[in-house]
């Protein structure tokens, strides 16, 4: 079963039960709807931009653990970070997750916890989900993110 | 007295499990290892396994027939044409129907129902019309209606669920009406499992001269189909879920309201004489049948009613109510777990969430177990809007399962508790 706790980790579990950023932001500039039809999950983030540095990023929403802990420890890492910085770490993150691409040059730090996910693919769209969001968000689109 | 009951009983459930050993032997795939575990297969109402004789038999089909069928006037394409029509006489006797003109071949449920919205329901449904459905139909029962309710102005109706997923009577009984042009309801949910009292609702649905299409696709699997005890209008089924190929599925209408009805697509086979001014079209039920059909899949699905009525029904369907009764009942016993779907009358499903884990969380820890269940929404979004999830788990047992399977499950779900800390 070791490998299913390395999808389950401790750090996983705990961004799952206690989601951090976990509201809505009055004065968010940025916004967008993240919705996976195959499992039901729905968030939406908020993004604070402020001279192209991301000065807040908050996210509301039901989801399954992958997708709630990954959208909550990308606000933690997004923060503070250019528009150019979070799509590195955006590209960076889905070759990890995904198992493609070489080693990342650009450090993941703690979402490196979700770099078991890899190993269950039918759960790398939970694990994305929060960041094509992101995206979605940092461009300005209307429509919702969905993963299918 | 009692303990005579008690040891009838007995001796009955030990012949079941002998019976169910012996019909595991028929199903190659179930002798292969998930993740280093036996597969215990829980996800028969999405799809069932194939036993060897439907496996054989398309193999046979290429390796010994395989022709086209309807034109050739060659001795292969005359053998496969036989055996292609004796597969539709198989499926007339299957549900009782009086003629197998009324048989149509599709690709599945799905298809047979857009045949009849498209062909029935297009040529004769204007705005004001009503088509009445349920809450708990699978989206290829709503939304095939929407569609042609976009093109022909009529309204889609819906009658209610209750929160043991029984359809509400009542709300359909108000529901039914004289702008009501069709009925289309589920024999059994695939969601909650609960089997809807179609008879009744036939009934009333004629009362308003009301046709009816029966959607069996989670029926035909588990309980005896009589389309002429049931006087429904129009019947489906699939092949793959009734232990028999993919992308076969049947169309049972009343003679006489497939007769009336323009072909749905245009083709060969499905034409008596075609000229560039004009073409008419072949008899019933050809008329419905264009281009070169599924053959080796008809053949196959003949040969899996073969199977299912050489165990016969009854004995299915006794030792699926013994395992939903025992997986009921295992169930109970976990704390945090919530069984969706609780109608009394209810066919092979256990429907459930675990309080504060995503049903994907527990798909994803039993198949490591080498446990395959269902989770999402089950194509049936409505009902889950209706108890407030987003998604539900879903083990759905079929004639090969067994009540060691089922605590498999129980104890795979209490692991996924436990790795919750629950």
């Amino acid at each position: 079963m070791s490998d299913l706790r390395d999808l389950y980790q401790e750090v996983i579990l705990d961004h799952y039960r206690k989601p951090r950023n976990f509201r809505s932001l009055a004065d968010a500039n940025r916004k967008a709807e993240g919705f996976n039809p195959l499992c039901g999950d729905r968030l939406t983030l908020y993004v604070k931009l402020k001279d192209g540095v991301i000065a807040d990023a908050t996210f509301e929403g039901s989801g399954c653990a992958i997708s709630t802990a990954s959208a909550s420890l990308l606000t933690e890492s997004i923060k503070g970070k250019t528009e150019h910085e979070a799509e590195m770490l955006f590209q960076s993150f889905r070759d990890v997750v995904t198992g493609s691409g070489e080693t990342p040059n650009t450090d993941l730090g703690k979402l490196d916890v979700l770099a078991g996910v890899r190993e269950f693919p039918v759960r790398v769209k939970c694990a994305t989900l929060a960041w094509h969001t992101l995206r979605a968000a940092l461009a300005s689109q209307k429509e919702p993110v969905s993963t299918e | 007295m009692k303990s005579t009951v008690n040891e009838i009983r007995a001796v009955e459930a030990a012949h079941l499990q002998f019976d169910v050993a012996r019909w595991r032997e028929d199903f190659p795939i179930l002798k292969q290892t998930v993740h280093g575990k036996p597969l215990i297969y829980l996800d028969n109402a999405a799809t069932s396994q194939k036993p060897a004789s439907v496996i054989d038999c398309e193999n046979r089909y290429y390796a010994t027939l395989n022709a086209n069928v309807h034109r050739g006037i060659h001795s292969l394409s005359q053998r496969a044409t036989d055996a292609f029509e004796a597969a539709r006489e198989k499926v007339r006797a299957f549900i009782n129907a009086a003629d197998t003109k009324e048989i149509v071949f599709t690709r599945g449920t799905t298809e047979a129902i857009n045949l009849v919205a498209q062909s029935y329901g297009r040529s004769r449904f204007k705005a004001g019309d009503e088509i009445l459905v349920t809450e708990m139909e699978h989206h290829s029962n709503i939304v095939p209606w929407q569609l042609l309710c976009e093109q022909t102005g009529a309204r889609l109706r819906v009658a209610p669920i209750d929160d043991a997923g029984v359809l509400r009577m009542d709300k359909l009984e108000a529901l039914v009406n004289p702008r009501t042009r069709l009925v289309a309801i589920a024999h059994v949910s695939n969601a909650l499992g609960t089997v809807n009292p179609v008879r009744g609702i036939i009934e009333l649905a004629h009362a308003v001269g009301a046709p009816v299409l029966v959607d069996g696709a989670q029926a035909a699997p588990h309980l005896k189909v009589d389309v002429s005890a049931l006087d429904c209008d129009f019947y489906t089924f699939s092949g793959h879920k009734l232990y028999g190929p993919t992308g076969i599925g049947v169309l049972y209408g009343k003679f006489a309201l497939l007769d009336a009805m323009p072909p749905y697509q245009g083709g060969g086979d499905m034409i008596s004489r075609v000229t560039f001014e004009k073409t008419s079209y072949n008899a019933l039920p050809f008329k419905f049948e264009a281009g070169t059909p599924n053959i080796a899949g008809t053949i196959g699905l003949a040969a899996a009613i073969d199977y299912v009525e050489a165990i016969g029904l009854d004995a299915i369907a006794a030792h699926e109510n013994d395992l939903l009764d025992y997986a009921t009942r295992r169930a109970d016993e976990l704390s945090g777990l919530t069984l969706i779907g609780t109608a009394r009358d209810k066919a092979s499903i256990l429907s459930f969430t675990l309080e504060g884990i995503h049903p994907h969380e527990i798909g994803t820890i039993l198949d490591h177990r080498g446990i395959a269940i269902r989770t999402g929404h089950h194509c049936a979004m409505p009902v889950m809007d209706h108890f407030g999830v987003p998604a539900t788990a879903r083990a759905s047992f079929a004639l090969y399962n067994t009540r060691n399977e089922v605590d498999a499950l129980i104890e795979g779900v209490r692991e996924v508790q436990a790795l919750f800390g629950q």
